[in-house]
């Protein structure tokens, strides 16, 4: 991590806060697995058994005011969040007191007003650019948040990953996108669909930061996450996570997961990120078997009284079912300005409708190996670009400067768009350019007023 | 008052309405600087600004979910397609996190999705679809297709309004083609509301956008025959009115439905299902329809007529069903 000095450690509470999160994540899926064996939960459990770490790691870091959207395996970050074993419990069961109402299960739900929760859906991606949205809208507001959410290895694939990534990174969203690499998108292993190793080398074709972090190692999840957003507040997003974890059961409780090799469940097994954490707690003296105690009879409790809350819930009444499809002034909305409206309104919002385009895009030789990152954190050293002295000379004027001002959306000026950094290009020097060079001179029939051995030849 | 086009009518609402309200928001690919393919929303950039009138790049899933995204913080963005037909590029989208979201998990969309549709010029299969059915048959979502420019105004600002997400087609054969006087000040016209155009009591002419035009065409022809129509518009597709249609049904007993939109699955079956329903016992004929044909929408002009529904065909129809 590039500015790890930022990051406020955490207090001893904090500590075992996480603790408390993961274990009542763990103990809370433990109970649905239980449920569902005995036929009371309606739909599916998929399981984040090995993946409690990133859930809670991740969205500890997020502020109140922050927003997050959670995927199906991040009950953690919904337990962060505020939410209680009950919501999750009732939603799974289908009950008429779950957030939902019995209109949707699993981690699908949300609150917009207190808790900033954007609710799910099935298709893959398509939080990115909503949650890209939610980060813009922010920033319009000047409440200074910062949006976050999820992305599994499978879903780097969709085209709403892309789109919504590219708009984030267009727009210099203050966005948090964590990529929960847990290696198996169903049945699927990353290497069968991904031809690259890490899937942070995405970021680099978008223009943004990444960071890989180990996640299954909860106090590391959080520092990177907390880094990250922390720049994402100060106008330098969006950034990309990738944390490397484990998918520990199947695709949901239907699914045994044979497919995966047991000695990579073994191996990962030796990872476990609540062991792995205890053993911190014990060895950092940040806690005594008293205390371990206490916190799980904590949860004990809690869980015992809140499935007990659900199982004894009734089921939503029937009629229910017609309700509730349009907001027939059920809702009053009203946008939380935290900035003059007058900002927005003209005349200071009016400007001249032209663009700037800073190099008028030509070709320059040196371009194709020189990049530029600007002022981004957090790259792992095999990303940072080449920059020839004579290029940098020639880029840092002010006609390309980037945004100054502090979490400023990049707008109408291309010039503060133009720093991108091209990692991967194909240069002048790729031997590629050189035999295709070669090729075309051959294939170039002789000139008629000279003999062929004085054409040219490079 | 003055005249003006639709696309000016349609212009005037989001000027007036971002005026209004500093949480409407534009965004959509080309409408700033450029000020969108057909200009809808040109000027918006020189007076409100980067940060409302969102140049985005060519992609109409981040645009949805962006303004789905807006809409969830309490503001009102009005996104574009640059052609309707390229919704189908975030149909998931769309149907499933905008439409599903007040349902499922009580999260209103206040938003708008606004585009040109329709054919008429020669736009070929990818820039000439009335896509209006898909969404339709989406519950959460309203579609609205107005047929004037003072409909097209009101309805535009009742749809910026409204807490629901609102599909607004606005047919680009009108665009520059009618001309009406529009009030100056603020007016709204309101959402799932038809109109009777002209009265009648030979038979009920239902229609709306584009067609709603033809049909009036069509009406004023037979009544140089002695056939007086009712011409119904119907600006709103869902929520639809049904009460008016089924109150000049009961009175005319004879119903013709008439869209652009292609004859299977289009909104006559619905509309012929709940006549059927509702007042089986009033009716004299069969239900008809004039529709475009079950193909994509063709190019070349001689194809084109072929495909749309015009005057003659919404005539000959209306008098086959008049001596029924």
């Amino acid at each position: 991590m590039s500015n790890q000095k930022m990051t406020p450690a955490l207090t001893h509470d904090q500590k075992l806060d996480l603790y408390y999160f993961m274990q009542l994540n763990r103990q809370l899926e433990d109970r649905l697995v239980r449920l569902f064996r005995q036929n009371k939960i309606v739909g599916g459990v998929y399981s984040s058994l090995g993946q409690e770490a990133v859930s809670v790691g991740t969205s500890y870091a997020l502020e109140p005011r922050d927003w997050l959207a959670p995927m199906i395996r991040n009950i953690g970050a919904l337990l962060v969040k505020g939410f209680k074993p009950r919501d999750i419990f009732t939603q799974h069961m289908a009950k008429f007191t779950s957030p939902t109402h019995g209109k949707d299960g699993t981690s699908h739900f949300g609150d917009l007003k207190v808790r900033h929760v954007v609710s799910p859906i099935s298709m893959l991606g398509d939080l990115i650019p909503v949650m890209t949205g939610v980060a813009m809208a922010g920033r319009y507001l000047g409440q200074n948040i910062v949006a976050m959410t999820w992305i599994g290895d499978g879903g780097t694939s969709t085209g709403a990953f892309h789109e919504g990534l590219n708009l984030a990174a267009q727009q210099r969203a203050p966005f948090v996108l964590i990529v929960e690499n847990n290696q198996w998108a169903y049945s699927t292993p990353v290497a069968r669909q991904v031809p690259i190793k890490n899937l942070a080398d995405r970021a680099a074709a978008y223009g943004i930061a990444s960071k890989i972090v180990d996640g299954n190692n909860v106090v590391a999840v959080y520092e990177t996450t907390k880094t990250a957003v922390d720049e994402c507040r100060a106008g330098r997003g969006p950034i990309l996570i990738e944390v490397k974890t484990m998918r520990m059961k199947g695709h949901a409780q239907h699914d045994p997961a044979e497919y995966v090799p047991k000695a990579m469940f073994d191996y990962w097994k030796a990872q476990d990120p609540i062991a792995r954490y205890e053993s911190y707690l014990t060895e950092h003296n940040l806690w005594d078997p008293k205390k371990k105690s206490e916190i799980d009879a904590r949860i004990e409790h809690e869980l015992d009284a809140d499935q007990k809350f659900a199982e004894e819930s009734p089921l939503p009444p029937a009629e229910t079912a017609e309700q509730g499809v349009y907001c027939e002034g059920c809702h009053t909305i009203e946008a939380e300005w935290r900035r003059p409206k007058q900002d927005v309104m003209p005349p200071a919002s009016s400007e001249v409708a032209v663009w700037k385009v800073a190099d008028f895009g030509a070709f320059v030789k040196t371009q194709a190996v020189a990049t530029q990152h600007g002022n981004r954190p957090g790259h792992a050293p095999r990303h940072e670009p080449v920059l020839s002295a004579e290029k940098k000379e020639s880029i840092s004027g002010d006609e390309v400067a980037g945004p100054t001002g502090k979490n400023q959306p990049a707008t109408g000026d291309v010039a503060a768009q133009v720093p991108l950094r091209v990692p991967f290009g194909r240069g002048p020097k790729d031997r590629s350019v050189e035999l295709e060079r070669r090729d075309k001179v051959a294939e170039r029939p002789p000139r008629h007023n000279k003999p062929p051995h004085k054409r040219r030849r490079r | 008052m003055p005249e003006i086009t639709m696309l000016e009518a349609i212009r005037q609402a989001l000027f007036e309405e971002m005026d209004r309200d500093p949480a409407v928001v534009a965004i959509g690919e080309d409408i700033g600087v450029y000020g969108g393919a057909f200009k809808a929303t040109e000027g918006l950039l020189a007076r409100f600004g980067h940060e409302r009138v969102i140049d985005t790049p060519i992609s109409e899933t981040a645009i949805v979910g962006a303004a789905c995204g807006m809409s969830y913080l309490g503001l009102r963005p009005v996104a574009e397609m640059q052609f309707i037909d390229f919704i189908a590029c975030c149909f998931n989208q769309v149907t499933n996190f905008v439409a599903k979201s007040h349902y499922r998990c009580g999260a209103p969309v206040p938003m708008v999705l606004r585009g040109p549709s329709g054919g008429g010029v020669h736009g070929g299969p990818f820039h000439s679809a009335n896509p209006e059915m898909y969404f339709v048959h989406t519950p959460g979502l309203k579609v609205v297709y107005p047929s004037t420019a003072y409909d097209a105004k009101g309805l535009l600002k009742s749809a910026i309004r409204d807490n629901n997400p609102v599909l607004f087609f606005e047919h680009k054969f009108l665009y520059r083609r009618i001309k009406e006087e529009v009030p100056a000040g603020d007016y709204t016209v309101p959402i799932g509301k038809a109109v009777v155009r002209r009265q009648g009591s030979d038979l009920t002419i239902v229609s709306y956008a584009a067609m709603a035009h033809v049909a009036l065409e069509a009406a004023a022809t037979l009544a140089k025959d002695g056939i007086e129509a009712d011409v119904i518009d119907l600006r709103t597709l869902l929520p639809l009115d049904s009460e008016t249609i089924l109150a000049s049904v009961k009175n005319t007993n004879r119903l013709l439905i008439v869209h652009e939109d292609t004859r299977t699955g289009g909104i006559a079956g619905e509309i012929a299902a709940i006549v059927c329903e509702s007042a089986f016992e009033h009716l004299d004929a069969p239900i008809a329809r004039v529709t475009a044909l079950d193909t994509p929408v063709p190019y070349s002009p001689p194809l084109e007529e072929r495909f749309l529904p015009n005057a003659e065909k919404v005539v000959a129809a209306a008098r086959e069903l008049a001596k029924y």
